[in-house]
C-alpha cells in the first residue's frame, strides 16, 4: 500500500495577530516534497486553494518544480479544481509535469468543495454538476489521443476545438482520479467512467464511509468498463510525532484554527477538545498518533477499505514546517515499513 | 398519525442519511433525485436497504410527509402544485457559499423557510434537519430517552406538523426542540451559533432565552 501526504500550502504564523508570507508557504512546500521523497514517501499531492493561508493555487506549477528535484515519489494534484479550470491547459499543464518526472504526476480531478474558485474564474455554482462532467468528459478524452492525432470536440462550457494538435504527449496516459467528499453520485459517477477514486475524510468515523466506498465497486462491476479493477484511496487529515500526546495536542491546535475558519463557510461547526479525541482515536477519520497508533490505524483502514493508498494533510493551521518535516520523516522511515510488513504479514496469514 | 410516510426529495448525503435513519427506525420512506427513478437502483440497493425511487408526483400523492433535501435553489423546480396541502419539512439552507446567491434570499430578513412557505402555496412548512451535519445524524443518534441526547431544533406555525416532525426527530435519534413559529427558524440557520452545534436540549433552550 502507498502512503502519502498532501497539501494546500500552509502559511506560517509570523505574530498572533498575522499569518505569515505567502510566498513561505510555497517555498516550504516545495521542500517538503523533496524531503519527503528522500523519507520514501510513496506520494505527495498538492491541492489546489486560493486564500490567504492556503495559497497552493496552482498545483500544477509546483508539481513540475517538485517533479524536476524529486526521484521516486509521484506526485499529483490533490485536487486540482477541473470545474474552474480549461482542460484542454490542465492536461496541457499535468502532461508536461509528467513528462519531465519521468512518467510519476498524477491528476487528481475535483468539483471544488471551497469555491473560491468559482467567482475568482467567472462560473456559476449553479453549473456545479454540468461544469464538472462535461471538463472531465473532456480531459478524459484528451488523456487518450494517440500520438499526433487531430482531436475535434464542441461542449457548453468551453469553445469548440477543431482538428487541433494536444501537445505534449507522454509514452504513458495521465492516471486520472476522482475525488469526492463522500456523496452518493460522486461514487456512482466514478465507478461507472472506470475511475480510481479518492476519498476525501476530514471528519467523523471510516466505517460510515464504507457503504459508498461499496456503492463504487458496485457501480463499478455493474456498470463500469468491461474488466476495469477498483481503486481506492482515501486522504484523511494526519500527524504524526514521537510522542502520541504530544502529536494530538499539536495538531488539535492547529487543527481547530482550520475548522473553526473553513467551517464558516463550508456549514460545520469547529469542534471541540472532546469531539477531536473522539474523531483522532480509533476508527476516527483523523490519523494522529505515534508512529505505532499510526501503523494500526492504516492497516485497519487498509482492510476496511481494500484501499491501495492513504495520504494524510498534516500542515494545516500555521504547523510550524520543521514539525511538518519531521512528520513526513516519521510517515517515510517508520510508519510506512512497518505498515506494509504487516499487511503482508496480513495477506500470507488470511 | 401513528407512522407517517416518508418521501424525501434528494438524494445526495443529507436525503440518504434522513432516509436511512427513518427507514432504520421503521417507517415508510420513498426517496427521488433530479436524475430520476431508474438512476436509484444501484444507491438503494447499497445505501438504502428498503427505501424505495418514487417519482415526485406519485410521491406527493403517496407520502404523509415531504422532505425537501435538495438545494436551496432547486426547489424551485418542484411544481407548487405538487406540494399544496401536503407536510413539508425544509431541511435546506441558504448558502451562496456553497449553492450560489439567491437575490430573492439575500433580500429577505426572515428566515429561508417563510420563503420557501411562501413560495409553495397550501404547503404547510416546517424548518428542522436542516442544522445538523449528515455524517453526525448517524454518528450522534441515540434511542429516545437517553438523558442528554443531542437536539435538533424545529421551527414552524402548526402545530399538528410540529408533532409530527419532533417525532420524527425522536425516533431518528435525537431531541426535537420547538423553537416556535415559523420566523424563528432564523435561529438555527448557517451563522447562527445553534447551526451545526452539539446541544443538548436545555443548551439549547438557555442559548436562545440568553439572547
Amino acid at each position: 500500500m502507498e502512503i502519502g501526504v498532501y497539501s494546500f500550502g500552509d502559511v506560517q504564523r509570523e505574530r498572533a495577530d498575522r499569518l505569515g508570507p505567502t510566498s513561505d508557504a510555497i517555498i516550504n512546500l516545495l521542500e517538503a516534497i523533496k524531503h519527503a521523497d528522500k523519507m520514501g514517501v510513496d506520494f505527495f499531492g498538492v491541492g489546489e486553494h486560493h486564500t490567504e493561508y492556503f495559497p497552493a493555487s496552482s498545483p500544477s506549477t509546483i508539481i513540475a518544480a517538485a517533479a524536476s528535484i524529486t526521484k521516486r515519489i509521484k506526485l499529483g494534484s490533490a485536487v486540482s479544481v477541473l470545474s474552474t479550470d480549461d482542460p484542454v491547459r490542465v492536461f496541457q499543464q499535468f502532461s508536461t509535469a509528467n513528462i519531465i518526472s519521468g512518467g510519476r504526476v498524477e491528476y487528481i480531478a475535483g468539483r471544488g468543495s471551497s469555491t473560491e474558485s468559482f467567482p475568482l474564474f467567472g462560473y456559476d455554482l449553479k453549473d456545479y454538476d454540468e461544469l464538472y462532467n462535461e471538463k472531465l468528459d473532456l480531459l478524459l478524452r484528451l488523456n487518450l489521443l494517440d500520438k499526433n492525432e487531430d482531436f475535434s470536440w464542441t461542449g457548453k462550457f468551453r469553445p469548440s476545438i477543431e482538428n487541433a494538435k494536444i501537445v505534449p504527449q507522454g509514452d504513458v496516459p495521465l492516471k486520472i482520479w476522482l475525488a469526492t467528499g463522500g456523496n452518493p453520485s460522486s461514487s456512482i459517477n466514478a465507478g461507472i467512467r472506470g475511475l480510481p477514486i479518492a476519498y476525501a475524510i476530514i471528519g467523523g468515523h471510516l466505517s460510515r464511509f464504507k457503504p459508498v466506498v461499496d456503492l463504487y465497486r458496485a457501480a463499478a462491476y455493474q456498470q463500469g468498463p468491461e474488466g476495469y479493477m477498483p481503486e481506492v484511496s482515501i486522504a484523511v487529515p494526519g500527524f504524526v510525532a514521537d510522542d502520541a500526546k504530544d502529536a494530538k495536542d499539536t495538531f488539535w491546535r492547529h487543527w481547530h484554527w482550520t475548522m473553526a475558519t473553513l467551517g464558516k463557510v463550508r456549514g460545520f461547526s469547529a469542534p471541540t477538545r472532546e469531539h477531536f479525541d473522539y474523531e483522532a482515536n480509533g476508527d476516527g477519520a483523523l490519523f494522529v498518533g505515534g508512529p505505532d497508533e499510526m501503523v494500526e490505524r492504516i492497516v485497519n483502514a487498509h482492510e476496511l477499505f481494500g484501499i491501495t493508498r492513504i495520504f494524510f494533510q498534516m500542515d494545516v493551521g500555521q504547523m510550524p514546517h520543521d514539525r511538518f518535516l519531521h512528520a513526513i520523516e516519521l510517515l517515510g522511515r517508520e510508519v510506512k515499513p512497518r505498515v506494509n510488513k504487516r499487511i503482508a504479514e496480513l495477506k500470507k496469514n488470511g | 398519525m401513528d407512522k407517517p410516510s416518508i418521501g424525501i426529495v434528494g438524494a445526495g448525503r443529507l436525503g440518504t442519511a434522513l432516509a436511512r435513519g427513518l427507514s432504520g427506525a421503521g417507517y415508510e420512506v420513498a426517496i427521488i433525485n433530479s436524475r430520476g427513478v431508474d438512476s436509484l437502483s444501484l444507491q438503494l440497493s447499497i445505501l438504502m436497504p428498503g427505501v424505495r425511487a418514487m417519482a415526485l408526483p406519485e410521491m406527493t400523492g403517496w407520502a404523509d410527509v415531504i422532505i425537501l433535501a435538495i438545494p436551496l435553489p432547486r426547489y424551485k423546480e418542484i411544481d407548487p402544485v405538487l406540494l399544496n396541502g401536503k407536510i413539508v419539512i425544509d431541511a435546506m439552507n441558504y448558502w451562496p457559499p456553497v449553492d450560489g446567491k439567491l437575490p430573492e434570499f439575500d433580500a429577505y430578513s426572515g428566515s429561508s423557510s417563510e420563503l420557501v412557505a411562501r413560495n409553495l402555496p397550501g404547503a404547510r412548512v416546517i424548518k428542522t434537519f436542516n442544522s445538523v451535519a449528515y455524517g453526525e445524524l448517524e454518528e450522534q443518534a441515540l434511542p429516545s430517552g437517553t438523558p442528554n441526547r443531542r437536539a435538533i431544533p424545529l421551527a414552524g406555525d402548526d402545530n399538528e406538523v410540529k408533532n409530527i416532525a419532533s417525532m420524527l426527530i425522536d425516533a431518528i435519534g435525537f431531541e426535537p426542540v420547538d423553537l416556535g413559529g415559523l420566523a424563528y427558524g432564523v435561529l438555527f440557520q448557517p451563522d447562527t451559533e445553534l447551526f451545526n452545534a452539539r446541544l443538548t436540549k436545555s443548551q439549547i433552550i438557555n442559548l436562545v432565552h440568553k439572547n
